[in-house]
């Protein structure tokens, strides 16, 4: 696995997230309200809105166009339209750095 | 185009060639234009409570019990249709927007307190809860996008007398009860099968097994009792209070533009005296709900605040918006591609042109 870096941490505010892009994919990079790191697929897997306009609450991410929701800690879609799961991917915090893990 | 001609009827369908061409052009499930907000205050905004809407809806109840007292103790005296008049309106149009708000999640911040609102208040508008949920979200994907959004109310060219017959509710209870009634057969039709998807399809049946099912026993009551009043409660406020709903319901895209990709130019923002925002939620505030679809309808006004100089300036009253409206969709009988172009503020960024110069017969109109 690579780990590509991201952002400072710091950069992201607690209990939000930022969009991340990296090889023509989009990522979205969250923190929980306790200042956890989390990650998933940047695009919503109802309509391919990003996700970085959204709303977090608590451990869900909720869509901007359609407010389908999924646990973005989990990738589990959780409220209608919202019906496909969310992919999620590794991510880690080094030296104040977010790093999420690419497979090879 | 001579006045006494009518423009070709386009092709409204979700399955025929508009359909086909939406997605030619890009014009499906596309990027929108929205103006900037930036994110610190966007999150504010969006953030969910329960006490205005529980507020609201506890007046919502105790308004609907007190004149349905009225009429009930009135009844067979002129004196009950004040109490009628007011019930009507509260059960017959102001079920629109709780069903709209807590369709799309955002009225209350407990998850079931929206779902309970949106089933009552969708048996009140007769519509299929499952069904309207899945159009609806087309509605926002593809806004008055032909062949793409199953929401347009104006199919041009539009029919004046069924606009006006919709303020009695005469032609779409009848429509909308066919489909309850199809649905409850477990039918649906092709239309429907574009946008709700198969998992859904059993809870679409189930719900309008449910309300055709009320509708049954509000019938029998009805013949039991000999008398009416049994649908003055219930479904008859569709006819006689369902006024005010498609009053504001019309304005929200009348006359304005199809197949674009910025809600300047398809979405109307109308001032409206404080009685209709009530009944409305805050919906006539509907560019900047359709843009920031997550917004609360308590904080619509605020959003309006902060985003109103990226936006044509907002009709000033109901009247005013149905003075511009009704002449540019006489105008769209008679001119293909034809719509009311708003003035944009210069402070505003301009509209996204190259959003939507790729659809036919509308480059050189409206100019």
């Amino acid at each position: 696995m690579r780990w590509i870096t991201v952002c400072p941490v710091d950069d992201i505010d607690p209990e939000d997230l930022a969009p991340f892009d990296h090889a023509g994919q989009s990522y979205a990079i969250y923190r929980d309200e306790d200042g956890a790191v989390f990650a998933t697929d940047g695009l919503c897997t109802h309509e391919h809105v990003h996700l970085c306009n959204g709303l977090v609450m608590g451990s869900q991410i909720e869509c901007p166009k359609h407010n389908g929701r999924f646990n973005y800690k989990t990738g589990a879609a959780e409220r209608l339209p919202c019906v496909r799961d969310l992919k999620t991917h590794p991510v880690r915090v080094v030296d104040g750095m977010v790093e999420i893990g690419m497979e090879d | 185009m001579p006045k006494d001609t009518f423009v070709e009827k386009r092709d409204y369908s979700l399955t025929g060639p508009s359909a086909q061409r939406a997605i030619e052009l890009g014009l499906a499930s596309a990027q929108w234009y929205h103006s900037e907000v930036p994110r610190k205050v966007m999150k504010e905004l969006m953030q969910r409570r329960d006490g205005p809407a529980i507020r609201d809806t506890l007046i919502w109840f105790a308004l609907l019990g007190l004149s349905a007292w009225g009429g009930i103790q009135f009844w067979g005296n002129w004196s009950c249709v004040p109490f009628w008049a007011v019930y009507g309106v509260l059960y017959g149009s102001a079920c629109d927007s709780r069903w709209h708000e807590c369709g799309h999640g955002t009225a209350f911040k407990t998850g079931w307190m929206n779902d309970v609102v949106y089933h009552i208040a969708s048996f009140m508008v007769m519509r299929n809860p499952v069904s309207w949920r899945w159009s609806h979200a087309r509605h926002h994907t593809d806004t008055i996008i032909v062949g793409r959004d199953a929401e347009i109310a104006f199919m041009h060219p539009t029919s004046i007398a069924l606009n006006i017959l919709h303020f009695i509710g005469v032609v779409d209870v009848w429509q909308w009860l066919k489909i309850l009634a199809r649905n409850a057969t477990g039918n649906l039709n092709a239309e429907e099968r574009n946008y709700i998807p198969d998992a859904e399809v059993p809870k679409a049946i189930f719900w309008a097994r449910v309300h055709v099912a009320i509708y049954a026993a509000t019938l029998v009551a009805a013949v039991w009792m000999q008398s009416v009043l049994p649908f003055m409660l219930i479904g008859g406020p569709r006819f006689y209070g369902t006024w005010h709903m498609f009053m504001t319901g019309l304005i929200q895209h009348g006359g304005l533009a199809e197949d674009v990709l910025d809600h300047r130019l398809n979405s109307r923002t109308c001032l409206m005296n404080p009685a209709s925002r009530w009944i409305y939620w805050n919906m006539n505030y509907h560019v900047e709900h359709h843009m920031f679809p997550m917004v609360p309808y308590h904080a619509l006004p605020r959003l309006h605040a902060l985003i109103k100089d990226d936006l044509p300036a907002a009709c000033p009253s109901i009247p005013a918006a149905f003075a511009e409206m009704v002449p540019a969709i006489l105008r769209q009988r008679h001119e293909k591609g034809y719509f009311l172009r708003k003035k944009l503020p210069s402070s505003a960024r301009p509209y996204r042109e190259d959003f939507h110069q790729t659809a036919p017969a509308r480059s050189d109109k409206g100019k």
